[in-house]
């Protein structure tokens, strides 16, 4: 019944111009997404144009840090197995990469409804990841 | 504008080595390009296109140009869209042979990810500068659990079964045996695939491909050097490239850029999948077969399951012959790119100098097709279809 591993190292990578509001908020336990002012639309992973129509007028916006899983698999082989990566639909719309945490995953499901939870990189940067809120899944 | 019929594949050549530890990789690059240039009957002063991608030292075309003394260069090439970049170069050959660029194109693929301790469960940063990257990496995207996320989906979508992807490797190890270059040629079964270790969830050890040294190459040509040589004539029908990837967060897993790539080569070939009587199936894992399948028209989405199952890409056996030199799932995925073997053995089908096991009797239509990159999160996709005049 294998369960996320505490010990394995979350990889660091070198944050772009741009992104410290997201995972400065993440520090701080909230989920941001990115939001565009002209055309309503919510994208991630966030970026300075909005993906859909290319307007630079975008916002950070808060989540209420729920969504479904979309998608996962185990990894059950290499550095840091057993772990669990995921797609996660968030409430708000848009899919987001993550790891599903804090449960037996051989209980994960596609459809599970799951929550934010935060774990901090070697680096020191905390990054969202995602614990199951109920049993159960929809289709 | 169209490519069709103004270029033919006139060279092609496999390293035959699966391991390669004491060669270096402009070697290999060398070794295939020779291979393919002495296989169409030209010589090295006749090239005067190259082509290569990301596997090439420096990820450009000046080292090998440079190692292999290529001195009359018109037109350069060094595409990278991953395992697919041979196909899209036979593509991009075509189009700048019609538009008069060059006469000759060479196209090489080498590496020795094997010898090098390569596998698709390490974590591989793929460049600086990666706007992705922060908001993934942390997660350990590796290769085999970004196509197994696809699976895992299809699965949940369609009712697909591990013992129907199984059914892809089995059809690939039944053509393996026949290769005697091949990596892997012991003859598998449904059962074997399954008991294998799970690698990443649903993809076992055996659903996925072969890690190997080595390399290939071919040449393509314009019609009137075609056919001036003594071989075979394997004349380009019709072509399509593009990319997919997460789309601002509208992620659909459920599909791969095959969808579009397959439609616009068969629109400029000119034909339905109902006439291919050969395919070469990018092979990266069991899933990949599948969706493109799909994809591409060989049956429904969501079918791919019972079409591949009961042996139907077996050769001699079932309706679409795949893969018949074993492909990457058994005999060859050099460079861990697998575009440039599924071209080679496309032209060996169409030559009639497959394994006379696996040749496809009369062989005069057949297509290659690709995946690069990861479909997982952003992949390209080329497709070739190619007769035999």
């Amino acid at each position: 019944m294998p369960t996320f591993t505490a010990e394995r190292k979350l990889f660091d990578t070198a944050l772009n111009p741009g992104d410290a509001p997201y995972f400065d908020a993440a520090a701080q336990g909230r989920l941001l997404v990115k939001r565009c002012k002209a055309c309503g639309e919510v994208h991630h992973y966030p970026r300075a144009l909005c993906p859909f129509c290319w307007s630079s007028e975008v916002e950070w916006m808060d989540t209420r840090g729920t969504g479904t899983i979309y998608t996962y698999s185990v990894t059950r082989r290499g550095a840091g197995a057993p772990y669990c990566i995921a797609y996660v639909t968030l409430d708000e719309g848009p899919v987001l990469m993550t790891n599903i945490v804090g449960t037996d995953l051989d209980a994960v499901r596609i459809g599970q409804r799951v929550q934010v939870t935060f774990q901090t990189t070697e680096g020191g940067t905390a990054v969202p990841m995602f614990t199951p809120v109920t049993q159960g899944s929809a289709p | 504008m169209t490519i069709k019929g103004k270029a033919y594949i006139v060279g092609a050549y496999e390293h035959p080595l699966r391991k390669a530890p004491d060669h270096s990789v402009a070697q290999l690059h060398a070794e295939v390009a020779k291979g393919a240039i002495e296989d169409a009957g030209l010589s090295r002063d006749d090239i005067d296109g190259f082509f290569c991608a990301g596997d090439a030292p420096g990820a450009n075309a000046w080292s090998l140009a440079n190692y292999l003394n290529l001195n009359r260069l018109r037109h350069v090439d060094s595409t990278d869209m991953g395992g697919c970049s041979y196909l899209i170069h036979v593509a991009h050959a075509a189009e700048a042979i019609a538009a008069g660029k060059c006469n000759v194109a060479l196209v090489t693929l080498a590496g020795r990810p094997s010898s090098e301790g390569m596998s698709g469960t390490m974590v591989r940063v793929r460049g600086v500068n990666l706007p992705d990257a922060p908001f993934e990496m942390p997660y350990n995207p590796v290769t085999v659990n970004l196509y197994a996320m696809a699976a895992m989906r299809h699965m949940h979508e369609f009712g697909t079964t591990s013992e129907q992807l199984a059914w892809v490797k089995v059809a690939a190890s039944h053509h393996a045996q026949h290769n005697p270059h091949a990596l892997l040629r012991d003859v598998v079964t449904v059962e074997d695939v399954l008991a294998s270790p799970m690698i990443s969830d649903p993809l076992h050890r055996l659903d996925s491909c072969v890690v190997t040294d080595g390399g290939g190459a071919i040449i393509i040509a314009r019609p009137e050097i075609a056919r001036t040589l003594n071989r075979p004539r394997v004349r380009l029908l019709g072509c399509g490239e593009s990319t997919k990837h997460q789309a601002g967060g509208r992620l659909d897993l459920s599909y791969t850029a095959a969808a579009w790539t397959g439609p616009r080569a068969f629109e400029e070939a000119g034909v339905t999948p109902a006439d291919i009587q050969y395919a070469s199936i990018y092979d990266s894992f069991t899933i990949t077969v599948l969706l493109q399948l799909e994809d591409l028209g060989f049956c429904a989405k969501g079918q791919g399951g019972r079409f591949v199952a009961d042996g139907n890409l077996i050769s001699g056996v079932g309706k679409l012959p795949f893969n018949t030199d074993g492909g990457g799932l058994c005999n060859n995925h050099p460079a861990n790119r697998g575009g440039m073997t599924k071209i080679l053995e496309a032209v060996r089908q169409l030559r009639g100098e497959a394994h006379p096991r696996v040749q496809v009797p009369g062989c005069s239509l057949a297509l290659a097709t690709g995946i690069g990159g990861l479909i997982g999160h952003r992949h390209g996709s080329a497709t070739v279809i190619l007769e035999r005049e």
